[in-house]
Parts: C-alpha cells; sequence; structure tokens
C-alpha cells in the first residue's frame, strides 16, 4: 500500500533536509527520500575534518536547521540532532527511480518498488547524481559494493574490481597491495584512465599483481550460503564463461547525471547546454505543477541559498506570501536608484526598462539581480576603457552612454535604456574593443558579473538569441564597418550565422572551394600548408582576427588549412554577400587587400625560417591557444635556480603558484606549470562561490571569499591551482641569513596544523608594481611573460 | 625575447664597465704623484673608495636577490651590473695599488678579490653553457620523475626475479640496496653510479646456474649474450620470459642511472663555484675592513 504524504521531498541535501524540516516544524505530513544511508551524501562524502564556508555572507539563513561555517563533522552532526528533534520522517535508502505526475498529485517509485504518493513534491537531488549498477541479476549482493572510501580496510581477500576508470583503476591498484584482486574490463584496453593509471595499472598488470580480463563483462553474481568465499561472479570473456569465486565486488561505474532523471519527471531545460538549469518559477515551481526544485539542481550551488529555498518552498505550498531571503540585499541595492519605492516595482521597471530582461522568469532576475551593481555614473566619467581585460555586462536602465570605437574619439555611438554592452569582452574572452563613457545626462547602468550573464545566457535561449544577434552585428560592424556604411553592411550582418568548432576540428582545407569567411569571435586557429607532406603551421590567429577572406578577394581555392587551437565559434559571412559588399566598397576591398599582403609576407617569412612553425604548434599545444599571458622559460638560460618559484611564494603568503620544473620542453623553450590566464578560464566554469575574477589588465586571480571545494582544481586542464592554508609567519630576511632562524626564502614545510585549505593560483602579482615577481626575480632572462599576440614573433626569434 | 644576464638594457653595465675602465686608466696615466703611484695619492683614496664601495655593493646581490618584492631594478639587471662591474675591479684596484705588492694584508685581500671575481668568472660561463647541456641529458623529464622511475623499476625486477631464481633475487636485491646516485660534492661532480655492477652480478649469477661455463672477462655488452644464453637453456618458459624482462628493466635503469648522475653532476657544476665565490667574499669583506683600518690606523 502506498504510503500517502502532503509533501514528498526528494534528496536529503541542503535543500531538501531544510524542506522537511520546515515541514515537520510545521507539523505537515511529509516525507523525504534519501538514496544514501545518511542524510546529505554529497556532504558526508567529503573529506572528514573538512572545513565548510558559509557562503554568501551577506544572506541571512532562514531554516529549521543550523548552519555556520566549521568542520564537516560539526555541520552534520548539528542537521542530524535537529532532524532529530524535528521528527523528521526520513526514509534512508529509498532511491527514487520515477516520478509520475496525476495532476493533481505525484506517484513516486523508489528502486525497491515502494511507492510513495503526495500532493507536491520538492526536488533536490543535487547534480551528483546516482551510481551506475551493474545491471546484472545479484547486483545488490551484500558483497557487492559501489563505493570504496579507504582501500587499507581490505586485506586479504579476493576482490573483483569491475569497471575500467580512474575509481576502478585507482581502488585495484592499491587494494591490490595486501589483496588478491581482478579487474574486469568491458575493451580490450583502458582506454578513458589518466597517463599515471594506466601506467600503474599495466605495470600491476605484467607483474602479475593484478589479474585483467579484457572483453569481458558480468554476467551474474551469486551469494553462495556455504564455502570458502561468499560469492562467486559469472564472467562473459571472449574465451567463454568463466565464473570467479570471491569475497568482495566492487563496481565503479561512474555516476548517472540526474538531468535525465528530472527530464523523465517531465520538467523541460531550456537548452542542451549541460550547464543550463530548468527555468523555475518565482516560487521555485518547475513547468510541472506541483513540482518544486530546489538547491544545485535549480541553479543554486551554495548550502546555505540551498536551506533559504527549502525553507521558502514549504511557505509557498502552504500558501503563505514569505519575502524572499534575498529581499534585504536587494533593497540595499536598490536604494541607489533614484525613485527608489519597493523592490517589487523596481524589478518591474527594470523589466519595462531592459527589453531583453524581460525575457526571463522573476526568479532568475531576482538572482540576476542579487548578483549584478547597479552603477549611477556622472556624464561623462568613463566606464571601462578599450583593452581593458574586464568581462562583466552592463545592462542601460537609464541614461546614456556613448561608445568610442577608437582613441581619438572620432568615431562616437551613442546607447539607450534598453540597450546593452559588454557582450564582446565576455563572449569572446578578449580585451575590451572600445572605450564606452557616461553620455550627456549620465547613466543608471546595470554591472552583471559574467558568471551569472553565461549562466543565464545558457538558460534562457531567447536571451541567447538578442545577444548573439547583437553581437553578429557588431563584430561585423567593428571588423569592417570603418569603411562600409550601416546600409552597405545590412545584408552581410543578415546571413552571417554562428559556427562551433571543437579543438582540433577543420574550418576548411587548402585547396577546398573557398565559399565563406570566418570572424573568430571565441577561441584561435592555427594556419597550416602541406609543405614536403609535413603539416607546418604557418600563423596563428586569435579571436578578433578573421580567415579566408582571400578565397572570396578573387582566388577561388583556400590557400592554407585553418584548424580550432581551441574549442572555437567563428561568425561565418557567405559569399555572395560579402562579394557584393565588396564590389560596392573599392575602399574595403584595397584595405583587405594590403591586409592579405602582409599576411602573406609574414607566413613566408615563418615558412622559411622552418622551425618557426614547430614553435608555434608546441606552444598552441601547451594552451597558448587559449592564453593571455603565459610564462615561458628558456632552458639554455635557466640554471635552476627555482628563484622564480621562491619570489612567487614569498610574494603570495608562503605558496608558490608555480612549478618551474614541471611540464614539457621544446626546442629549449620550456611551458611551466603556470597559470595561462584563459580566455575562457576553466577554473571559473564551476565556482560555487563565484569567487574566480578577471582582473582589468586580465590576471585571473581568486578572491578572499572561496570557499575551498576544489572545483578549480580538478577543472584546470593545465594543473596551476591548488589548495593550500596559510603557512607560519616568516621571520626577517637578515635574521634567517645571518643567524639561520625559522624557514627560508621559498622553504614551507608541511604543517600538520593547518586548516582552512583554499585554492590558490598565479594571480599575476597584480597587486605588485612593475610585474610579476617570478619574472622581476630571475637571475639569467630566462624567465619570461608572453601574450599570444606575441606567439608568432617570438617562434620566430626562437627559430 | 629571452635575453641573457650579459646582455641586459642593450648591455648598459658593460658600457658603463668600460667607461670605469677607461676614466680609471686615463686618470692614472695623466696623474703624475710624488714619488710612485700608490694607494695614499688622490687618485689611489679614490679609486679605492670606489673599490670598496663597489664591492660592498656587489655583494648586496645576495641580499637584493631574497627581497622578492623589491622593486629596485630587476634580479637580471643586477646580475649585468655584478658581473661586468665585479670584472672592473681587477683595474681598478691594481691601479689603485699602483702595482705595488708584498705579503702583508693589502694584498691578501687583492688576492682573495682576484680568487671571487675568477670563480665569478666560471660561475657566469657555466651558467651558460650547462643549462642547455641539462635539458638535452634530461629528455623532458625532471629528475624527480627519473628517480621515481628508477624506484619503480626497481621494484619490477624485484618481482621478476623473485620469479626466476632466488640467487637473482639476492643480486637483484642487493643492487637495489646498493644503488646510489648523488652524495658528497666529489661523487656528484664525478657522476659514478654503480648501476652497471648489477649487471655483471647478474651476469654471474646466471653463470653460476652453468658451472661447467668457462668464466670470462666480460664486458657489459657481452653480460647480455651472456643471459641471452642462459634464457635459451633454462628449461622453464616462465622463468627465461621473466628473466628477459628482468634485464629489459635493468638496462632501462641503468641508463635511467647514469642519465640521473649526469643531471646531479651539471646541477654541482653550476652550485660548486658558490661555495668558493661566497665565502671567500665575505673572507674578501673582513680583509678589506682589515685593510682600509691598517691604512687609517698607521697613517
Amino acid at each position: 500500500m502506498a504510503e500517502q504524504v502532503k509533501i514528498a521531498v526528494v534528496g536529503s541535501g541542503p535543500g531538501g533536509l531544510s524542506a522537511a524540516a520546515r515541514a515537520a516544524e510545521q507539523g505537515i505530513s511529509h516525507i523525504l527520500l534519501e538514496a544514501s544511508p545518511q542524510i546529505s551524501n554529497t556532504i558526508f562524502r567529503y573529506q572528514k575534518g573538512k572545513h565548510v564556508m558559509a557562503e554568501p555572507e551577506a544572506l541571512p539563513l532562514r531554516s529549521q536547521l543550523k548552519f555556520e561555517a566549521g568542520t564537516r563533522e560539526k555541520i552534520l552532526g548539528e542537521w542530524d540532532s535537529g532532524v532529530a528533534g524535528l521528527k523528521v520522517n526520513v526514509r534512508y535508502g529509498a532511491e527514487v527511480t520515477k516520478i509520475e505526475a496525476l495532476n493533481p498529485g505525484f506517484r513516486i517509485t523508489c528502486a525497491d518498488k515502494s511507492v510513495v504518493t503526495a500532493e507536491f513534491c520538492v526536488l533536490g537531488v543535487g547534480l551528483q547524481g546516482n551510481l551506475r549498477k551493474m545491471g546484472v541479476p545479484g547486483e545488490e549482493a551484500t558483497f557487492v559494493q559501489y563505493q570504496l572510501d579507504d582501500p587499507d580496510e581490505y586485506s586479504d581477500e579476493t576482490i573483483i574490481v569491475v569497471g575500467a576508470g580512474d575509481a576502478a583503476i585507482e581502488n585495484a591498484v592499491s587494494l591490490a597491495k595486501q589483496n588478491q584482486v581482478i579487474v574486469v574490463n568491458r575493451r580490450e584496453e583502458f582506454a578513458r584512465a589518466k597517463e599515471g593509471n594506466l601506467k600503474a595499472i599495466q605495470r600491476a598488470i605484467d607483474e602479475k599483481q593484478i589479474e585483467c580480463y579484457f572483453n569481458s563483462a558480468p554476467e551474474k553474481v551469486d551469494l553462495l550460503p556455504v564455502g570458502r568465499k561468499p560469492g562467486r561472479m559469472w564472467l562473459s570473456t571472449p574465451k567463454g564463461r568463466a565464473q570467479i569465486l570471491c569475497d568482495r565486488v566492487i563496481a565503479r561505474l561512474g555516476a548517472n547525471p540526474p538531468r535525465g532523471f528530472v527530464e523523465a519527471c517531465g520538467v523541460n531545460f531550456p537548452s542542451k547546454d549541460p550547464s543550463a538549469v530548468p527555468a523555475l518559477s518565482s516560487t521555485y515551481e518547475s513547468n510541472v505543477k506541483g513540482l518544486y526544485i530546489v538547491g544545485a539542481l535549480g541553479g543554486y550551488p551554495l548550502i546555505k541559498q540551498a536551506m533559504n529555498q527549502g525553507f521558502e518552498v514549504i511557505e509557498y505550498i502552504m500558501g503563505r506570501a514569505v519575502k524572499p531571503a534575498d529581499e534585504p540585499l536587494l533593497e540595499a541595492k536598490f536604494k541607489a536608484m533614484p525613485n527608489y519605492r519597493s523592490v517589487d516595482e523596481t524589478l518591474k521597471q527594470i523589466q519595462n526598462n531592459a527589453p531583453h530582461l524581460a525575457l526571463i522568469t522573476s526568479l532568475q532576475l531576482r538572482e540576476f539581480m542579487v548578483d549584478s551593481n547597479i552603477l549611477n555614473i556622472a556624464a561623462g566619467q568613463t566606464i571601462f576603457l578599450r583593452n581593458d581585460y574586464t568581462n562583466t555586462f552592463f545592462s542601460i536602465i537609464g541614461g546614456s552612454v556613448e561608445v568610442l570605437l577608437d582613441d581619438a574619439g572620432s568615431k562616437v555611438i551613442p546607447l539607450n535604456p534598453g540597450e546593452f554592452f559588454g557582450e564582446m569582452g565576455l563572449i569572446s574572452g578578449r580585451r575590451r574593443s572600445a572605450t564606452v563613457r557616461a553620455g550627456a545626462r549620465g547613466a543608471v547602468l546595470l554591472e552583471t558579473p559574467r558568471r551569472s550573464m553565461l549562466k543565464l545566457i545558457n538558460s534562457v535561449d531567447a536571451i541567447k538569441k538578442v545577444i548573439d544577434g547583437v553581437f553578429i552585428e557588431r563584430a561585423l560592424k567593428g571588423r569592417f564597418g570603418e569603411d562600409a556604411t550601416a546600409e552597405q553592411l545590412k545584408e552581410v550582418v543578415s546571413t552571417a550565422s554562428l559556427q562551433k568548432f571543437r579543438a582540433g576540428d577543420i574550418l576548411f582545407n587548402e585547396g577546398d572551394e573557398g565559399d565563406c569567411l570566418h570572424l573568430v569571435r571565441v577561441g584561435s586557429l592555427t594556419i597550416s600548408r602541406q609543405i614536403g607532406g609535413k603539416d607546418v603551421v604557418l600563423a596563428y590567429v586569435p579571436a578578433g582576427q578573421y580567415v579566408g577572406e582571400m578565397a572570396l578577394l578573387g582566388e577561388n581555392k583556400r590557400s592554407a588549412t585553418a584548424r580550432a587551437a581551441i574549442n572555437t565559434e567563428t561568425i561565418r559571412v557567405e559569399r555572395e554577400a560579402f562579394q557584393k559588399l565588396l564590389s560596392r566598397n573599392m575602399l574595403l576591398r584595397g584595405r583587405l587587400q594590403q591586409e592579405y599582403k602582409a599576411r602573406a609576407a609574414q607566413n613566408l617569412t615563418v615558412q622559411a625560417s622552418g622551425a618557426a612553425g614547430d614553435v608555434i604548434s608546441f606552444l598552441v599545444g601547451q594552451g597558448a591557444g587559449e592564453a593571455t599571458d603565459i610564462l615561458l622559460i628558456d632552458e639554455a638560460l635557466c640554471v635552476r635556480c627555482d628563484n622564480c618559484e621562491k619570489a612567487c611564494a614569498e610574494t603570495h603568503g608562503g605558496t608558490s603558484r608555480l612549478d618551474r620544473e614541471a611540464g614539457p620542453t621544446f626546442a629549449n623553450v620550456h611551458v611551466p606549470t603556470s597559470c595561462r590566464h584563459c580566455e575562457h578560464p576553466h577554473c571559473m566554469k564551476d565556482c560555487p562561490a563565484d569567487s574566480i575574477h578577471r582582473a582589468p589588465n586580465g590576471e585571473v586571480y581568486i578572491a578572499d571569499n572561496c570557499i575551498g571545494c576544489g572545483n578549480c582544481e580538478r577543472n584546470c586542464p593545465y594543473g596551476v591551482i591548488h589548495m593550500a592554508s596559510k603557512p607560519k609567519k616568516k621571520p626577517g630576511l637578515l635574521n634567517w641569513l645571518l643567524f639561520g632562524f625559522g624557514d627560508g626564502p621559498g622553504e614551507s614545510p608541511y604543517d600538520p596544523e593547518a586548516t582552512g585549505k583554499k585554492a590558490v593560483k598565479c594571480d599575476m602579482c597584480k597587486d605588485l608594481k612593475g610585474g610579476a615577481a617570478c619574472v622581476r626575480a630571475c637571475p639569467t632572462g630566462a624567465a619570461i611573460r608572453i601574450s599570444p599576440e606575441q606567439l608568432p614573433q617570438y617562434a620566430f626569434a626562437r627559430s | 625575447m629571452h635575453d641573457t644576464m650579459l646582455n641586459y638594457g642593450r648591455f648598459r653595465y658593460f658600457w658603463i664597465m668600460l667607461v670605469l675602465l677607461f676614466g680609471s686608466l686615463a686618470a692614472y696615466i695623466w696623474h703624475f704623484p710624488i714619488g710612485r703611484p700608490n694607494g695614499g695619492s688622490w687618485l689611489g683614496y679614490t679609486l679605492g673608495t670606489i673599490g670598496a664601495l663597489l664591492i660592498v655593493w656587489l655583494m648586496l646581490l645576495g641580499i637584493r636577490k631574497r627581497r622578492y618584492a623589491s622593486r629596485v631594478g630587476s634580479v637580471r639587471g643586477w646580475t649585468s651590473a655584478h658581473v661586468y662591474l665585479g670584472t672592473s675591479l681587477i683595474l681598478v684596484t691594481l691601479l689603485h695599488s699602483g702595482f705595488q705588492f708584498g705579503w702583508n694584508i693589502h694584498t691578501l685581500c687583492f688576492v682573495l678579490m682576484l680568487l671571487v671575481i675568477f670563480s665569478g668568472f666560471f660561475g657566469v660561463f657555466a651558467y651558460l653553457r650547462y643549462p642547455a647541456l641539462m635539458t638535452t641529458n634530461r629528455q623532458n623529464t625532471t629528475r624527480d620523475q627519473m628517480l621515481e622511475e628508477i624506484s619503480e623499476l626497481d621494484k619490477s625486477a624485484l618481482t621478476l626475479a623473485d620469479q626466476v631464481d632466488r640467487s637473482i633475487h639476492d643480486v637483484v636485491l642487493r643492487s637495489v640496496q646498493r644503488t646510489k646516485l648523488g652524495g658528497n660534492f666529489w661523487a656528484q661532480l664525478t657522476a659514478k653510479d654503480r648501476s652497471g655492477e648489477a649487471v655483471l652480478k647478474l651476469r654471474q649469477a646466471v653463470l653460476s646456474h652453468k658451472p661447467n661455463q668457462p668464466e670470462k672477462k666480460a664486458s657489459g655488452g657481452q653480460t647480455l649474450v651472456m643471459m641471452v644464453d642462459f634464457i635459451g637453456q633454462t628449461a622453464n618458459d616462465q622463468q627465461a620470459e621473466s628473466l628477459r624482462r628482468l634485464l629489459d628493466v635493468m638496462c632501462r635503469k641503468q641508463s635511467l642511472a647514469t642519465r640521473v648522475a649526469r643531471d646531479i653532476q651539471l646541477s654541482a657544476l653550476m652550485e660548486i663555484w658558490l661555495f668558493i665565490h661566497v665565502p671567500l667574499s665575505f673572507g674578501l669583506l673582513a680583509t678589506l675592513i682589515a685593510h682600509v683600518f691598517s691604512v687609517f690606523f698607521y697613517w
């Protein structure tokens, strides 16, 4: 018989738990369904003693449960006692497999076939997903497990590890020290694994420490009531069926991302982008009536936000109007506006004045506003300068601004309320393409950080369309508008489209028919030619430049191959429209021909030098293609004194952010493990506290509100971020030099008492005058920093 | 793009050195002191003061180099000035002394200074010559990675030796325990590694399996041939296979150990001169103080 409740909460993360606690406190019939055997599995699985932070500090907590910054144990302890004290109805080990809308109400089915019916459903399943099972009979047997916390717990057992990913390999290798380990791999090799793990497992197999069944899959798992071993696994192998007696089966098969499950519940996602979040109303209700979504799944990754939402969602379900927790934050912000009356009115006014913001839900708008700043700019004051590296997005809600395309200020474009600017820097990740200052009456602006804006663009298709349209128009006008009128450009703009390329994709091949021109808007390209049977790189094309114009100017065949150096987006300009433009505008034609000549001459010198192209390809392979600033060391000059590392540590609280020795070398050019300050920093992608920013000069840095979650460390493909705590204070230099007190420069011995680790990375010494300390401390001139614009010149100098 | 410490600021300090040298020389030629040229004339005092100040300032490089937040020039600029102005001291002090030498503290001071300067010349040579050699020798890995691989190879060798024979295992174990890279300065500079011994020992162990085989003096290459012989004659396939793999592992280890030893040698060469240069410059400073003090005390 199905259990019947008013509110069913799925997932006991901070959001779900807080919702259930509020329901329990209010005496509403409820059930909290949790797949794991304890509450808040994600936080439970943090490492022991991890310090959990309570960002954003300004946001007040609204929950029946306590939460403030502290250790994992303290927080979980308080929640456990809170859940017990409020008599929250929790069902552990209840993995929800299906949620059906009955209109009204929901029918919720669990993995063990038990069913719960509820009038309302609150979904707080987070983003971690459920662990994949083997999908064979016996997969739930007592000796089968899908996780392994501590390999040292087991010894002298026969253990079968199923899986070929990093987790499976790491487990197998560490278990093999004191157990007999058998690995079952569905494929004929370990293709998905990291280099280090691959070597480790290969060696273990070679040395017969681990037995591996390739091209094999489990068929069935039996529990044996008698005998020496408790279990038996049936395997299908290329040589036939095998059975293995074992003490334990550990299957590490990854997790199913929750999106599929959520979509199966009927919830719509606005786009295919993995970072898209479902559209929610201001009461957290999804497009499925009665189904509410809270926490990370709804786009709110911070614990405190999720807990507040859990509380509020119960209030909304009970039909009580509750002012959202962010109300005081918004009020404080809006007070700066002229004629402020109330938060709701101001929100409405903003949506009226800025049409692109009318495309989003009021919940999204509120969050957008919490993240954004309202700026009152006096007439004539500069908002940002051309060539700044800032990447915030501005919407005009009052007054006007002037866009100055060149330094002389001869070309001014006015923008009025409802329009926006700053989308170029935001999307291309490059320097600002123009200076913007407030107009004659001053300006009221909404400044939105990059992350909030990108989240919005990825979640709301309509906004993406509007911004992309404006981007294309402005980018083409910026590139070709100097000689052509808006009227002449009209057809080119209307037929232009966006094209995406993955790293390594080819835009066009040498000898292809030229049918279009590409203006790079995100990423970068390399240009190469087949010379003597070898692909020789001749040039590097950063965002903001175009390629393929020559095939439109006269020659019909492509003279070289263009390949995406990293994930790249281009604006594709069609041949007919562009040729029409050229035929009407001889000035533009002449200028393009001149640019082409200069470029061809440069390509020829690179081609003649031979090695320069190899240096370019090497550096592009090391991430120079997406860098804005990269540290290079000439190994013919580097005396390995590590003064660069010491200087970095000493100017940054004792922890060096660069590893000189690590990293590859080609023709004496060494790329150390050090931040490249990417155009689209991978580290920024998933920062829950939004503490990674870009400074006006391009430095990507981590602010103090870092919560130490380690996402950036994992996301950085170059391994330049690590977690560090503040080291002890050091004595003065002369005390160390003459008397040997304390730790010397660059020395930071392991400190067992250190707590509160935060992410650290290179900030290019933005707070020090005179440039990066690593370069300034190099005694031999081996260390330099270059930007990708200097890449061809550098490569040429090295050849 | 990358420039050396010598051509810093378009050889700025080279030109300053030349001006200083020709200036001093011109003044020395033009100057007619009472009696013979010596440190007690006005030019002698001037050059002496310049020299003493230069010595003190040159020694400040050790502090500037560690003042990482300092904005007083770059370390490369300082090093460049250190090299050129340090070189100019030879002539400046010679002219200061008026070429008078004797068995006294003053000449000791001069000799110490020359030792410091010439050890510095070796330093400049080492800094320009060895980094590139080091890079070539490393073959795109780091020393730690090579050492790690050696210890992994040791583990593999032991596991494999275990599968062959007790005596082979003992040989491999002893060789693992005896692998020693680096050590005191002499060991570092001579770059001796004993990894070759292991292969030789292995050969002996293999030979003892076939006592009727006459013992020959064999080089590393011949050792390999013998091993292959043994592989051919052993009864057990499994053993032969393990031995074959063991040989691969040992050879790889030998080549790695040689490279690590060379790496250590090159770092030692880039460092050793500092162990002369720095203590002697402190000695120089002490004798310089004694020199100045005695000159004024006996005035």
